[in-house]
């Protein structure tokens, strides 16, 4: 228990710091200081006729639209037609069309829902020239747009937000790219395949055949990480041991998840030239991510009461690696819920009802404590235009931020915002129960049953891709919803936030007076977290107790399903 | 709207090229040349033949083999399609299995790991307690004494790397390898 928890204060140290450093190099990065590879830059604007100039918000948003409405297609197309692809050692035909959709729509959108199983569904073509370029795209996508939301807030009578494809690119060249070859070397150092082969058949000692799937694994799961898609080469993703071997590869892993995410608040800081203000926001989100860490923790801890007297006190390793230990799996199930990345290095479905609940619940907040790459930063900069408003509204005077003033306008757009994960989950995920789709898809009765359909439709609104993976999502009914609600997910929030950029980019900076609520500083961070518990928990409340938390209660008294 | 689709469709296309078959392919390249057992699946062989992955678990049913945990993949321990059970706390059916694996292991309360099948279904490892409640079934056996198994187990023991909190693990494969080298 002391390890644990020196273990995760370590940890979170060591995080902050990586966060600090990363999110000077982006400020670097996105003012156009960084030069390395100015002439490659060149090279791919000339190669696709791209102007480099800034533009208004609209020409941002269709520029991200389009493009990722292309990759859509072309990713669906490569799936479909895997069987007459190169590159294919184990001879698999075309993904079918409904599983096709859905798997192109997830990894477009950065949630990496895995409706297939990776080693007996995709060819290395696939996974290569398909999947991981549209990790680092997507991932790419969600950075692009937040840093313009960052240079929104911080431009003064500006009429344009940046260029959307000077943002991918250099998000590509100066960030995912090298951090990805660097996390892939560690990766193959602990034991994490990197070959083209399908794999080999060993004779086991007993006399039995094992075949053994492998393949270009590192490359992938580096990307993965680091970009938050969490969309594993293998079915159980991280907690197959050629994805995840070791100990100290599950921790680079969680680093690569949360790296970036945390940098987002002190880039901020420094585009704003007020380093104070990343600081609140970043004090906000590890608030949040200590007391959820925690409480996890202390759920899994727990073990499962039901079990007593079978097995000995402590942790239920169903569903759980040997190899990672308490404290790293429940570190794992945190980050990457919290961060929209939906690897899991634990079924999150045999996870205690309460420690379950965790990864829910993370998710029901919008991610935004720490959150996806990009997507955890602009979803913030909602609450905070929330709280902001709020604050003005308890002081009596008009709503301001960095100097800013927070009007109608904006208003109306966050509050579109705040309908989207009740509209992708609850209207969703009921829809399913009122046709009749729900039953047949759920592994286990009774209000574990609820929880699996409701985790599947936050994630794809979340954009996060984990599962309680017992629930059978490949129906078309599923594939087509949960498709609906990743598309409502990312759009719903990118569209609105890049808007409210464009808007703020125009306005002037109002200087400081006495009567300006500060939003750095305690205050502000405890008003912040306040808001973002009372309008994200509040919503789902109702639905967790009918699942996790009556799950956890008939536990308690001996009841199963 | 469409001036917007020719510089999609170019940088969709760079980067396919770049990050979809340029970045994986160099990686590749590197890897089997810098750390080329590890890229390969980090493969165990005895006698020349492949027996397994000192990653990947196998199934063991004998009595004078270490068992490993339960697996949830079907046949167990298949590495083609890995799987976890995905039963919630709540569920019945996990605490029938739960109890009827404790029942054929005896009486008493066991770890957890040895009753419950892991998130992979090919968990390589087993706890160092699960494993040593197994040394007398399998030095009775061999015919060996329990020292030996003991120390076959040793020496398939790990911890994690520094800092990183955790129970050691025992390596079933590479502990079975080890009693069956002793045997000779």
């Amino acid at each position: 228990m002391a390890a644990d928890l020196t273990f995760y204060a370590a940890f979170l140290a060591g995080l902050t710091l990586m966060g600090a450093v990363l999110g000077s190099w982006m400020a670097w990065v996105f003012t156009g200081r960084a030069s390395l590879l100015a002439p490659v830059e060149r090279a791919f604007y000339r190669a696709a006729g791209i102007s480099p100039a800034g533009q208004r918000w609209t020409a941002y948003a269709t520029a991200v639209l389009v493009f990722n409405a292309a990759g859509f297609v072309v990713l669906y197309l490569v799936l479909r037609l895997q069987g007459v692809l190169p590159i294919n050692p184990q001879d698999f035909g075309g993904v079918e069309a409904g599983q096709a959709f859905n798997t192109a729509i997830s990894f477009v959108t950065n949630t990496n829902w895995q409706g297939y199983g990776g080693e007996t569904t995709l060819s290395h073509f696939s996974q290569m020239a398909g999947l991981t370029v549209q990790n680092f795209l997507s991932a790419g996508t969600g950075m692009a747009v937040a840093v313009a939301v960052v240079r929104g807030l911080a431009a003064r009578s500006a009429a344009d937000i940046g260029n959307f494809w000077v943002d991918l690119t250099r998000t590509i060249l100066y960030l995912l790219l090298p951090g990805s070859i660097f996390i892939s070397l560690l990766m193959v150092w602990q034991g994490v395949p990197q070959t083209l082969a399908a794999g080999v058949t060993a004779t086991t000692i007993e006399g039995g055949q094992q075949f053994i799937a492998q393949g270009p694994v590192a490359s992938q799961v580096a990307i993965k990480m680091l970009g938050t898609n969490g969309g594993g080469f293998f079915n159980v993703n991280a907690a197959h041991p050629y994805e995840n071997p070791t100990a100290l590869a599950n921790l680079i892993q969680v680093y690569a998840i949360l790296v970036i995410p945390v940098a987002f608040p002190f880039f901020f800081g420094r585009m704003v030239g007020d380093r104070r203000q990343g600081w609140a926001i970043f004090a906000a989100m590890s608030a949040l991510f200590v007391a959820v860490l925690l409480w996890a923790y202390v759920a899994e801890a727990a073990g499962n009461p039901l079990h007593a007297g079978l097995v000995e006190p402590g942790v239920s390793m169903e569903g759980k690696e040997t190899r990672f230990g308490l404290a790293q799996t429940v570190l794992f199930a945190v980050a990457t819920t919290v961060a929209s990345c939906g690897a899991v290095n634990a079924m999150h479905d045999s996870l205690m009802a309460l420690g379950g609940m965790i990864p829910l619940f993370n998710m029901l907040l919008g991610e935004i404590i720490y959150g996806g790459v990009g997507a955890g930063f602009y979803g913030m900069v909602l609450y905070v235009v929330l709280t902001v408003f709020i604050a003005g509204l308890m002081v009596g005077r008009s709503p301001e931020w960095l100097g800013k003033k927070i009007e109608a306008r904006e208003m109306k757009l966050a509050a579109l915002t705040l309908l989207v994960m009740p509209l992708g989950v609850l209207v969703l995920a009921s829809a399913s129960i009122l046709t009749g789709n729900a039953t047949g898809s759920v592994q286990d009765p009774g209000p574990h049953g609820l929880t699996e359909l409701v985790y599947a439709y936050t994630s794809g609104t979340a954009n996060n891709g984990s599962a309680f993976a017992g629930f059978g999502a490949n129906t078309t009914w599923h594939n087509t919803m949960i498709g609906v609600a990743m598309m409502l997910g990312r759009w719903g929030y990118i569209i609105p936030v890049l808007a409210i950029a464009g808007g703020l980019a125009a306005k002037t900076r109002a200087p400081e007076t006495a009567g300006t609520f500060p939003t750095h500083g305690a205050a502000f961070t405890v008003l912040l977290v306040v808001t973002i518990l009372i309008v994200g928990a509040l919503t789902f409340l109702p639905v967790l107790a009918l699942g996790p938390i009556a799950e956890h209660v008939s536990v308690a008294v001996g009841r199963t399903f | 709207m469409i001036s917007q689709l020719r510089p999609a469709l170019a940088m969709l296309g760079a980067f396919t090229l770049v990050l979809g078959i340029a970045y994986p392919l160099a990686i590749t390249g590197i890897a089997q040349v810098a750390m080329p057992w590890q890229a390969n699946g980090s493969l165990v062989e005895r006698n020349g033949a492949v027996v397994g992955s000192s990653l990947i678990g196998q199934s063991f049913q004998r009595p004078e083999y270490l068992h490993p945990r339960p697996s949830a993949t079907d046949p167990a321990y298949d590495a083609g399609a890995s799987a976890g059970s995905n039963l919630g706390p709540s569920s019945a059916v996990l605490l029938e299995q739960v109890r009827g694996r404790a029942r054929a292991l005896g009486p008493e309360a066991v770890p957890s790991g040895m009753v419950t099948s892991s998130a992979s279904g090919l968990d390589p490892h087993v706890t160092l307690d699960a494993a040593l409640r197994q040394a007398d079934r399998i030095a009775a056996a061999r015919g060996i004494p329990v020292s030996d198994v003991h120390a076959a187990i040793a020496g398939a023991t790990s911890r994690p790397a520094i800092g990183i909190p955790g129970a050691p693990l025992v390596n079933v494969l590479a502990a079975n390898l080890a009693l069956d080298a002793a045997r000779r």
